[in-house]
C-alpha cells in the first residue's frame, strides 16, 4: 500500500478542468483595491475625461447637425435628440474600454511585469482564485468610472429616466464581458505591444458596429447580421431604451447573449492563463 | 535523524523530450537545512515549483507531515494546506512596488487567510528580523537589493511556517548583505525552522545545510553532509599552481615525481590542480620552482561540485 503510494503516476491535469473558485479571490481584489486607492483620484480624471470630451464635442457639435435619431423600442420607433441616442452609447463604450484597459494592460504588468501574481500563488491562493479577481476587479473599476460619467450625464440633464438604475447592473454585466474577454488576450500576451492589435482590430470596429454612434440600422445587410451578435451591440441594445425611459425590445435574448460571452470567455481565459503557468 | 517534515521520493518531470527532473528523492527533517546545488538548467528551480505545487510532477510524491497523529498532507492534492504552513523566496522580487514595507507584509498576510489584527501585530517583529524598522513606510522600489531580499525572506515569514523554500536568496548580494541573510537564515534554524536552498554559492551551503543533495541535469549525483561528502569524494588538500610554465608540471616527464604525490591532477586554462594528501612534500618540491605560483589549501566544496559536475561552460549558462 504504502510503496504504492510512493511511486505513483500522475496524469497531468487538464487546463480544461472547470473552475475552482472560492472566497479566496478576495484578498487578491483587495490588493488591487488598495493600490488603486492610493492613486485613484488621478485616474479617475483620465477615466472619465475622455468619454465626456468626447460626448460633449460629438453630441453637441454633431448633434446640431443631426437633430434627431429615430430609435427601435418596444413600443415602435421613438424619435430622440442625438446627444441622448449618443450618452447611451458612449456609456457601454465606456464600460468596454475601461474593462478592457484593466484586465490587459495593467492585469499583465501585474502578472508578467511585476511577477505579483507568483508572488500569490505561493501563498494558498489557486490560479483560479487570482484570474477570478482579476476580472471582477477589472470590472469593478469599470462600474466605478461609468458611475462617475453617468453622474456627469444626470448633471448635464442628458437623461433624467428613472429606468438608469437598472442600466447600471447592465454596465456591470457588460465590464464583467468585456473583462473575461480581454483576459483572454492577457493570457496569450508576450508583451504590451499586442494589446494595439486586441484594440484597433477587435474594440475599435466593434464600437463602430454596435450602435454607439450611428444606429444600426445604417450597416448593409451582412455587417448588420453580424453586429447582431456583438457583445457591445447586447449592451448598447440594454442601455440605450433605459436612458429614454422605455423598456428594451428583447430583454432576455441580449442579457442571455452576455452571459454566454461572459463565461465562455472566462472559461477560455483561465484555460489559458493555466497553460501559461503550467498548472 | 527525525521524523522528516518533507519528503520527497522518485520525482520527476518532463517537458516534451526533455528530463528536467529524473527521479529525485530527499527529505527534510525540522531544524534542518537541505542545500539543492547544481549548475543552471540541473532541475533545480522545477524541483522547488513541484514542492509547492506549481508544476505538477509526471511521477513520484511529495508529502508533509504536518501532525504526527494525522495522515501525511501529499502535493498537489493538498497544495492548499502545505502552501498555508510554507514560506516562500523565489528566485526574482515578486514584492509589490506600490506598497511600502509594512505594507507588503499585510497584504501577504491576507493571502493566508490571517487577520488584519494578527497580521498587524507581527509586523513589528517582521520588520525588525529583516533589519528594516527604520524603513517600514518606504516602497521596496527605494530599497537596495539585500534590503528587498530581506523583506521578501519576512514576508515569506508572515504566517509563522514550519519550512522554507529559498530559490537563490543571496544571489545578486554583496558580501555584507550575504552575510547578514546567512545570519537570519541560521537565527530561523536555531528556532528549529526547517529550510530548502537552492544555491549557486559553495560557501552558502557549507555554511548553512546540514546536507547537500547535488542535481546534474535533472538527476541525484550526490547527496549527504558537506564535509563527509567532501572527505569521501576529494583528496584532503589542493595545490593550485600557475604562472609562465606551469602546464609543463602536468606532462613534462621531468616533474613525473611531482606528479607521483598527487592523486589526481586538473588542468583548467592556465592553472594545475594538484589534489593530493601529500600536500607538504608537494610544497616542498614546489618551492625549488620559485617562478610558479601557488595557493595550498584544503579541499572544499567548490571542488567537490566541479568534479561531479564538469568545469566546462553549461550552454544555458
Amino acid at each position: 500500500m504504502m510503496k504504492a503510494l510512493q511511486t505513483t503516476i500522475h496524469a497531468a491535469p487538464s487546463a480544461w478542468r472547470r473552475p475552482s473558485l472560492s472566497m479566496r479571490w478576495w484578498p487578491v481584489f483587495l490588493r488591487n483595491l488598495l493600490v488603486w486607492r492610493k492613486l485613484a483620484l488621478p485616474s479617475l480624471v483620465g477615466n472619465i475625461a475622455e468619454p465626456l470630451i468626447w460626448l460633449v464635442a460629438f453630441g453637441y457639435g454633431l448633434g446640431a447637425l443631426v437633430g434627431e435619431v429615430k430609435v427601435g423600442g418596444a413600443a415602435g420607433p421613438v424619435k430622440v435628440p442625438y446627444i441622448l441616442f449618443l450618452a447611451s452609447g458612449s456609456i457601454c463604450m465606456s464600460a468596454m474600454n475601461a474593462a478592457s484597459f484593466e484586465a490587459l494592460y495593467s492585469a499583465f504588468s501585474r502578472m508578467h511585469v511585476q511577477k505579483t501574481w507568483d508572488g500569490i500563488l505561493n501563498a494558498p491562493v489557486l490560479l483560479d482564485d487570482i484570474v477570478l479577481a482579476e476580472m471582477l476587479w477589472a470590472a469593478f473599476k469599470s462600474l466605478f468610472t461609468i458611475t462617475a460619467i453617468l453622474g456627469v450625464m444626470l448633471a448635464l440633464g442628458i437623461s433624467h429616466s428613472p429606468k438608469l438604475l437598472l442600466a447600471w447592473p447592465v454596465l456591470l454585466g457588460a465590464g464583467i464581458t468585456f473583462s473575461s474577454i480581454a483576459l483572454i488576450f492577457n493570457a496569450l500576451a508576450k508583451g504590451y505591444d499586442f494589446f494595439t492589435y486586441y484594440f484597433t482590430l477587435f474594440l475599435t470596429p466593434m464600437m463602430f458596429l454596435s450602435g454607439v454612434f450611428f444606429p444600426r440600422e445604417q450597416l448593409p445587410g451582412l455587417v448588420h447580421a453580424i453586429s447582431d451578435w456583438l457583445p457591445l451591440t447586447q449592451a448598447v441594445e440594454l442601455v440605450r431604451p433605459l436612458f429614454m425611459d422605455e423598456w428594451p425590445a428583447h430583454p432576455l435574448r441580449h442579457l442571455l447573449i452576455l452571459a454566454a460571452y461572459a463565461s465562455l470567455a472566462f472559461w477560455l481565459a483561465l484555460g489559458l492563463t493555466r497553460r501559461r503557468f503550467r498548472s | 535523524m527525525d521524523k522528516a517534515l518533507l519528503e520527497v521520493k522518485g520525482l520527476s518531470k518532463r517537458y516534451g523530450d526533455n528530463a528536467v527532473v529524473r527521479d529525485v528523492s530527499f527529505a527534510i527533517a525540522p531544524g534542518e537545512c537541505l542545500g539543492v546545488i547544481g549548475p543552471n538548467g540541473a532541475g533545480k528551480t522545477t524541483t522547488i515549483r513541484m514542492c509547492l505545487g506549481l508544476t505538477a510532477p509526471d511521477a513520484g510524491s511529495i508529502r508533509y507531515f504536518h501532525d504526527a497523529a494525522r495522515a501525511a498532507l501529499q502535493m498537489p492534492r493538498d497544495a492548499l494546506a502545505i502552501k498555508a504552513q510554507l514560506g516562500v523566496v523565489s528566485q526574482f522580487d515578486s514584492l509589490d512596488p506600490d506598497f511600502s514595507c509594512a505594507e507588503n507584509l499585510l497584504v501577504y498576510g491576507r493571502y493566508f487567510g490571517m487577520r488584519d489584527a494578527a497580521i498587524r501585530a507581527r509586523i513589528g517583529e517582521l520588520l525588525d528580523y529583516a533589519a528594516l524598522s527604520h524603513r517600514a513606510g518606504v516602497k521596496p522600489g527605494e530599497l537596495s537589493g539585500g534590503m528587498r531580499r530581506r523583506l521578501s525572506l519576512a514576508r515569506a515569514l508572515v504566517n509563522d511556517p514550519r519550512l522554507l523554500l529559498l530559490d537563490e536568496p543571496t544571489t545578486g548580494l554583496d558580501p555584507q548583505a550575504r552575510h547578514l541573510m546567512w545570519e537570519r537564515l541560521q537565527l530561523l534554524l536555531q528556532q528549529g525552522k526547517s529550510i530548502l536552498l537552492t544555491t549557486h554559492f559553495m560557501d552558502e551551503a557549507e555554511r548553512l545545510c546540514n546536507s547537500l543533495l547535488v542535481l546534474d541535469h535533472g538527476s541525484s549525483i550526490a547527496e549527504g553532509r558537506p564535509r563527509e561528502l567532501i572527505a569521501h569524494h576529494l583528496e584532503p588538500d589542493v595545490v593550485e599552481v600557475y604562472g609562465l610554465g606551469a602546464l609543463a608540471l602536468a606532462e613534462d616527464a621531468a616533474h613525473a615525481p611531482l606528479r607521483a604525490l598527487a592523486a589526481r591532477i586538473e588542468v583548467s586554462g592556465e592553472t594545475v590542480f594538484f589534489y593530493t594528501e601529500h600536500a607538504r612534500p608537494l610544497m616542498d618540491l614546489l618551492a625549488d620552482l620559485p617562478h610558479l605560483r601557488t595557493l595550498h589549501r584544503p579541499a572544499n566544496l567548490e571542488d567537490l561540485f566541479l568534479k561531479l559536475t564538469g568545469r566546462q561552460i553549461r550552454e544555458d549558462a
